[in-house]
Parts: structure tokens; sequence; C-alpha cells
């Protein structure tokens, strides 16, 4: 399945949902996506990936260079993901501990919210 | 002699197809269903990183890909062909900033490590090959 990026305002924090699969071939896609948000001021961004059916490398760099793009500007990027095959990744990269990873959007909101 | 044997040009659009023949294969070989996830994300990495190599080196050369049912395993080689690349040193995983900087860049050999249940690094002739195997409980019959 190829990806699909749709992105919309909650609470004043920009949530990108992303659908598909994130690799070598469609990672780019996301990266444009996330520079052009930080690029128009949106520095608190959630990404929602509920529905990744595949994340490789290319994919979790795309999500780490987003994250160094939103700190640069005291931002944050947070992730939305219960599923255990996209779970393990970031654990067997070490990245859970780089990134806030939450089971919803709200939860993510929420936590991104009382931490202001 | 591999059960199915690929070349593929050197794109990122084919590594998606790299991925599904070796999952397809695993699975037909007898791989367990809840290791073939990692089988296809392993062969993912090898296969992208194999990419990123040729385009840089050799973008006219194949990456070949050999899938094969062994006597209660699953063997994957990716060969890339080009001359340059040195070879690899595991990355240190635990090395990562905390801001992510310190994000290898043979994060995808992490993950095939962190993942295959066997892995096995070496220069053959020109290029190099990352050999990853899986156990599996039917392969006579695949084979």
């Amino acid at each position: 399945m190829d990806l699909k990026l749709e992105h919309h305002t909650t609470d004043g924090i920009e949530v990108v949902d992303v659908e598909g699969e994130i690799d070598v071939y469609t990672a780019p896609r996301l990266r444009e996506l996330l520079i052009d948000l930080v690029n128009n001021g949106h520095y608190q961004l959630v990404v929602n990936m509920e529905k990744v059916e595949f994340l490789d490398s290319t994919g979790l760099g795309v999500l780490v260079g987003g994250l160094k793009r939103v700190r640069a500007h005291d931002g944050s990027l947070d992730l939305v993901c219960t599923q255990e095959r996209i779970l393990k990744i970031f654990r067997i990269t070490g990245l859970t501990k780089v990134f806030g990873i939450h089971d919803s959007v709200d939860e993510a909101i929420t936590a991104r919210k009382s931490e202001k | 002699m591999a059960t199915v044997e690929m070349t593929f040009t050197p794109l990122p659009a084919h590594v998606r197809t790299a991925r599904l023949v070796a999952t397809a294969v695993a699975r037909r070989s007898g791989v367990a269903e809840q290791l073939l996830d990692e089988v296809r994300l392993a062969v993912g990495e090898a296969c992208s990183r194999a990419v990123e190599v040729h385009q840089k080196h050799c973008p006219d050369e194949p990456v070949r890909v050999a899938l094969t049912g062994l006597d209660k395993r699953f063997e994957v080689v990716v060969t890339n062909t080009a001359a340059n690349d040195d070879g690899v040193e595991w990355p240190a995983i635990s090395d990562l900033g905390a801001d992510g900087q310190g994000l290898p860049g043979e994060l995808g050999l992490a993950v095939i490590a962190g993942l295959a249940d066997d892995v096995q690094v070496s220069r053959t002739g020109d290029g190099l090959s990352i050999r990853m195997s899986w156990p599996s409980e039917a392969a006579d019959a695949a084979r």
C-alpha cells in the first residue's frame, strides 16, 4: 500500500495522520511534509501512526529529522502508535527514549498540553 | 541453488517488491507467521542499503537477492556489487543522543541485527553481502 498523508490542527497542535508504508520509497514525502509544517510555523507536532503498516530505518530517520527541526524551535514531535510490529522497531533502535509514544491522539495532545 | 533468486535495478520503488517476494518465499519455506514481519523488515533494510550504495557507486548494476530454504532454516542473501562499499561496522545504537543527532548512518544494519536470527556480513568479489537466516519448519517442501 502506498503512503497517505493528511494533517489538521487540534488545540494548536498539528496532527499528521499517516497511512500505509513508510520506506525508502515513500519516506521522502513524509520528510517534505514535516519540513513544510515546520517552515510554516508548526512546531508542536503529533504523528499518528496507527494506520502505518510498515516502517523501516529510512522512516525512522525522517521522524528523527523532524524531531530535530521542531526542537530547534523549542517544539515537540510526539508519536501515536500501539502496533507491536511498529513499536518493536523503535525498541530495537533505542528510539523509545527519544520520542514520546502515546496510545491515542487525544492522549498525546493532553500530555503535550500538560507539559506547557 | 537458491529456491528463488532475483535481481532488480537499484531504485527505491523495487525494494517493496523484494520485500513482498521474500515474505512469500519465507512463508512457503515454513517460517512461522510471527517471524514473517521480521523477515520482511530485515530484507527491506538490506535491500534499501544495497540500493543506496549502488546509486552512489554503480547505478547500472543490479542488486541481487537469493532466498533459500535450507534444512530447518530460511536464508536470505542480499549482495551489492559496489566496490567502494568498505564493509561495515555495527553502529552503536546506545550512542543515540537525546536529540537524535547521534543517529548512525548504518541504522538499517542495526535493525537487521536486531531482527534476524543469524546475520553475517562479508565481502564477496567486488561487493558486500548480507546473509540472514531464520528458523523454518517445512523447508523441505519449498526446495
